[in-house]
């Protein structure tokens, strides 16, 4: 029954052939039987959501329509929620109880959505294995030995494990893609400032973008639809008119215009047996009468290095607030204030969090700024300009999300190999396009992810096209065997 | 040797907007501690900033009052350091490009001469809140509700030479913002702040000196006390063959001195980068032009209207522009008493006294400008003598009525009555046998002593010009 996929229930519920107390009920139960092997949320908030869940059930009955009304859902826990505790997977927020509610948060709940809990994530978001989390790492439930992808590892497995239908998570370099693909599910990284940032604890905030993550591209529409708009709290969210991302779903193929970027296949490092299951999913498109062509992007080597170089930059700025001053971690007896920041940092954050601290704060200091943080900001214009070269040509890009599939816990101990995870998805953030993750297939039991990139606004589009895939395979509808 | 003094100075003003520059706090002093301060206030996670267009409005009503341009795109930065009063680690403001560029201010010399100063930038930011060291058994509380308040940094260029020009330049910008009604220009609530960077160098010499960065100097008094106590020192340690070190420097109002804060070397490395929470700031000209309706009459050209309008001095007429309360306020007085030269004299003279001498200010004082036109109105039309008139005002301002009560409780309306007059000069020849003997044998010294007289038996109400007449006339007959 929990294979049911977040939109399945949204047509059960209004139909009321089930409560959503009996939904809740049920994942919550799933959650305490097999959450215990993925480590895949750090706070689960039972008894709240049963009282979300009879609320919601009281506006079914009066015959109310609101999308996400009364479907379990889950929150990465870097947004931050009224009353309970938003930790960013870090020990600095470990104690931390939100005063307020993110604008995403709030809308979903508007809507109806019932929040099980909060999920799992590598340290402030810093990471690609959700090892870097101070509440442990998330185990991948295709097989346990290995990461989920980061940093919304949790919401990736606690979707793939079917312990929620969907989840939301942030994409600052591929948080929500990479770990979809590890996790066989679907993920979409909205075009930046599609939804509101408020209330998302801050990684990068140039590059952060929340989404949805659930089992299909059908799920994460109808998420979008509650989680997107226009914020009047934050600047750099975008006005426009509001949009239905299910409008698109049934919009056929032919004639569809897919660009595959050279540089996206011919890297090494790319496991040929991923590049084999992109090549049978490229087939599968032509087959629905997509026309597929080669496009450059000649700088897209230049992504992973100007990514290392902005977003530790902004992070460096955006965690300065983390000082044990007014809430959060703070260090036993400090004997002055210079004591209070340097024992409450270094003992508040992880390794990962201050390698790149202390990445961002030399990038940006006197007589360097020029050479790293403006040559890096230059870089950006560059491969967004080769994105706009490329999308003249072409309606959507399709690329592997990852180049290799999901690795053992422990495995990339050195962070440079562990950021080459990134390698696909970091382009897309620097240039601010959408871009999402889907099922491929699956090799050695292991999931597979297809990255479509779209044009700025087109999310709609990027939708239908994974929707017409998930219309003729099924890799969507796979779970674990031992969560089914 | 002959020296020559460089100053430049950094002036922040609060905004007098309702809310925060990024948030939708209160902006209202006083408040207790941290009862003003949102989760965006208090740099929570996950909180962003959102531009408040009151604290970019009133920055480009400055920047229009100073002819300077008006940056189109300006750009927000943050000013990364820690310190537990700066609740996110970094204070948002505005670097390489302010919203305030090139401008200029006109101060008077001593010499009544007019010198233009140049103003580099003003820049809008937001202040921070404020650390407390009493009252917490050797901790230091933080009070927040001052973090976010709209500032705007105002810099001008090094063509300050004394510290006498930098307070003229100092208080034509006080009373410029004030005009302006973008801040209230309260120094000991911290709304009104200044640094001063001082240098010297030898007369001829064409390169600046090495400077030092005076802080903490929160009145007009301590800017020029700081500055020559800074300069003294600069030529002191030159002379004695030391060099003057690049430093910022705390004025001590107590110990009348500067002490050393911090070095260059100490100096924080601010890592400014632009905010990526905050879009570029576009100001297009419509945005200008729908200011520019706003501005009120400037100082200078109210100054000029006033010479113009009603006869005064060019003196006179800078005292009654000084601040805009007084400008409206002597334009009320002159309008309800249709004489003007004799406004500005009560204004400037008895009102203005008795106002430093009771220590309010001008929108508390006992006796308004209706009341005092009214009082004006009554020497004009000869009711009352202008030394009568001065006893009227003491009595106004204590409470007793306006003019005409006290001239009536008092009994001190003037005796015109020629009538009357010469029944008391009559009197008082009558009275005094011996003088006018001896006046009339020659002793004209005299006349005085029967004025004297007079006016003691009228109390002074006798208007004078009559006595002086009738007396003559009587006296000589």
């Amino acid at each position: 029954m929990a294979q049911e996929t977040l939109s399945g229930w949204v047509r059960k519920l209004q139909a009321r052939e089930v409560s959503s107390r009996e939904l809740t009920q049920l994942y919550l139960d799933r959650i305490e039987r097999l959450d215990p092997q993925l480590n895949s949320f750090i706070t689960v908030t039972a008894e709240q959501a049963l009282a979300q869940a009879d609320a919601a059930d009281a506006r079914l009955a009066k015959g109310e329509q609101s999308p996400l009304l009364g479907v379990p859902i889950a929150q990465k826990d870097i947004f931050c929620t009224e009353g309970v505790r938003t930790s960013c997977g870090s020990r600095m927020l470990d104690p931390f109880v939100s005063p307020y509610n993110a604008t995403v948060v709030e809308r979903m709940s508007a809507d109806g959505a019932v929040m099980l809990g909060k999920t799992n994530m590598d340290e402030f978001a810093m990471g690609s294995s959700n090892e870097t989390s101070f509440f442990g790492p998330v185990r991948n439930p295709w097989d346990t030995e290995r990461v989920p992808g980061g940093s919304s590892g949790g919401s990736a497995a606690a979707v793939g494990a079917r312990l929620v239908p969907g989840a939301t998570g942030t994409d600052t370099g591929g948080s929500i893609r990479q770990p979809a693909a590890f996790c066989g599910i679907t993920g979409l990284k909205p075009t930046y400032g599609r939804v509101s940032r408020y209330g998302m604890i801050a990684f990068a905030s140039s590059l952060d973008q929340g989404g949805p993550m659930a089992a299909t591209a059908e799920d994460c529409g109808l998420m979008l639809n509650s989680m997107a708009g226009f914020d009047e709290r934050d600047s750099t969210s975008v006005e426009r008119p509001a949009e239905d991302f299910t409008a698109g779903l049934n919009q056929e193929l032919k004639g569809l215009r897919i660009g595959l970027p050279t540089e996206f296949f011919g890297e090494a490092g790319l496991d040929e047996r991923v590049r084999g299951v992109i090549d049978a999913a490229i087939e599968v498109l032509k087959g629905r009468g997509a026309e597929v062509r080669e496009v450059a992007l000649p700088n897209s080597h230049l992504s992973v290095p100007a990514y290392y170089v902005v977003a530790p930059a902004e992070c460096s700025s955006n965690l300065a607030r983390f000082d044990g001053v007014r809430y959060g971690y703070r260090c036993e007896n400090p004997e002055d204030l210079m004591d209070l920041y340097t024992r409450s940092r270094g003992e508040g954050f992880g390794d990962e969090v201050k390698r790149r601290i202390m990445v961002g704060t030399y990038v940006l200091s006197a007589g360097y700024y020029d050479a790293y943080y403006l040559k890096a900001q230059k870089v950006r214009r560059i491969i967004a300009d080769d994105f706009r070269c490329a999308f003249e040509d072409v309606d959507v890009l399709l690329a592997p999300t990852t180049p290799e599939l999901p690795f053992a816990l422990g495995a990339k101990a050195d962070p440079v190999s562990m950021y080459l995870s990134d390698i696909y998805t970091i382009a897309a953030n620097l240039a601010g396009l959408p871009a999402m993750s889907l099922p491929a297939g699956e090799i050695d039991g292991l999931p597979v992810g297809l990255q479509l990139i779209g044009n700025y606004f087109d999310e709609a589009r990027l939708l239908g096209v994974a929707h017409q895939y998930q219309q003729e395979t099924d890799w969507h509808a796979r779970v674990p065997a031992a969560f089914a | 040797m002959e020296w020559e003094t460089v100053i430049g100075l950094e002036i922040h003003a609060q905004l007098n907007t309702v809310s925060k520059i990024f948030s939708g706090a209160p902006t209202a002093y006083g408040a207790e501690p941290n009862r003003q301060a949102c989760p965006v206030d208090l740099g929570m996670p996950g909180v962003l900033p959102v531009l408040n267009k009151g604290a970019v409005e009133r920055a480009v009503m400055l920047g229009l009052a100073i002819n300077a341009e008006i940056t189109p795109r300006s750009v927000f930065a943050r000013k990364n350091y820690f310190y537990p009063d700066l609740p996110k680690g970094y204070q948002i403001s505005q670097f390489e490009l302010p919203i305030v560029g090139l401008g200029h201010l006109d101060i008077e010399l001593e010499d009544g001469s007019i010198k233009r100063i140049g103003v580099t930038r003003a820049h809008l930011e937001e202040d921070a809140g404020k650390s407390l060291h009493e009252g917490f058994e050797a901790m230091t509380g933080i009070d927040l509700n001052r973090a976010g308040t709209p500032l705007i940094e105002i810099v001008s260029e090094p063509e300050l030479r004394s510290a006498k020009e930098a307070v003229a330049y100092m208080k034509k910008l006080h009373s410029l913002v004030r005009y302006l009604d973008i801040c209230d220009g309260n120094m000991q609530e911290g709304s009104f702040r200044c640094d001063a960077n001082v240098s010297v160098r030898p007369k001829d010499q064409a390169e600046f000196g090495t400077r030092a960065e005076l802080k903490n100097l929160n009145s007009f008094r301590f800017v020029e006390r700081a500055i020559n106590f800074e300069v003294e020192r600069q030529i002191d340690l030159i002379e004695g063959g030391g060099s003057v070190v690049q430093e910022t420097r705390l004025y001590d109002p107590d110990r009348d001195e500067t002490r050393s804060m911090r070095s260059k070397e100490e100096a924080n490395d601010y890592r400014y980068f632009p905010d990526p929470d905050l879009l570029p700031l576009v100001v297009d000209s419509a945005f200008i032009e729908t200011v520019r309706e706003k501005l009120p009459e400037l100082p200078d050209a109210k100054r000029a209207r006033f010479v113009e309008q009603y006869g005064l001095s060019d003196y006179d007429a800078g005292v009654l522009t000084a601040t805009r309360e007084m400008g409206d306020f002597y334009e009320a007085v002159a309008a309800g008493c249709d004489a003007p030269k004799l406004a500005a004299n009560w204004v400037m003279g008895e009102f203005s006294a008795a106002l430093n001498r009771s220590e309010v200010e001008l929108g508390e004082a006992p006796v308004n400008a209706e009341g005092l036109a009214g009082l004006i109105a009554r020497i004009q039309d000869e009711t009352i003598s202008g030394k009568i008139a001065k006893e009227v005002f003491e009595a106004m301002w204590n409470g007793e009525g306006d003019a005409d009560v006290v001239i009536e409780a008092k009994g001190l309306k003037q005796i015109t009555d020629t009538g009357a007059i010469d029944t008391i000069i009559d009197e008082v020849m009558a009275n005094n046998p011996q003088q006018l003997e001896q006046y009339r044998s020659g002793k004209d010294k005299l006349f005085g002593f029967f004025v004297g007289q007079v006016m003691k038996a009228t109390q002074g109400k006798a208007n004078p010009a009559q006595v002086n007449e009738r007396l003559k006339a009587k006296l000589d007959s």
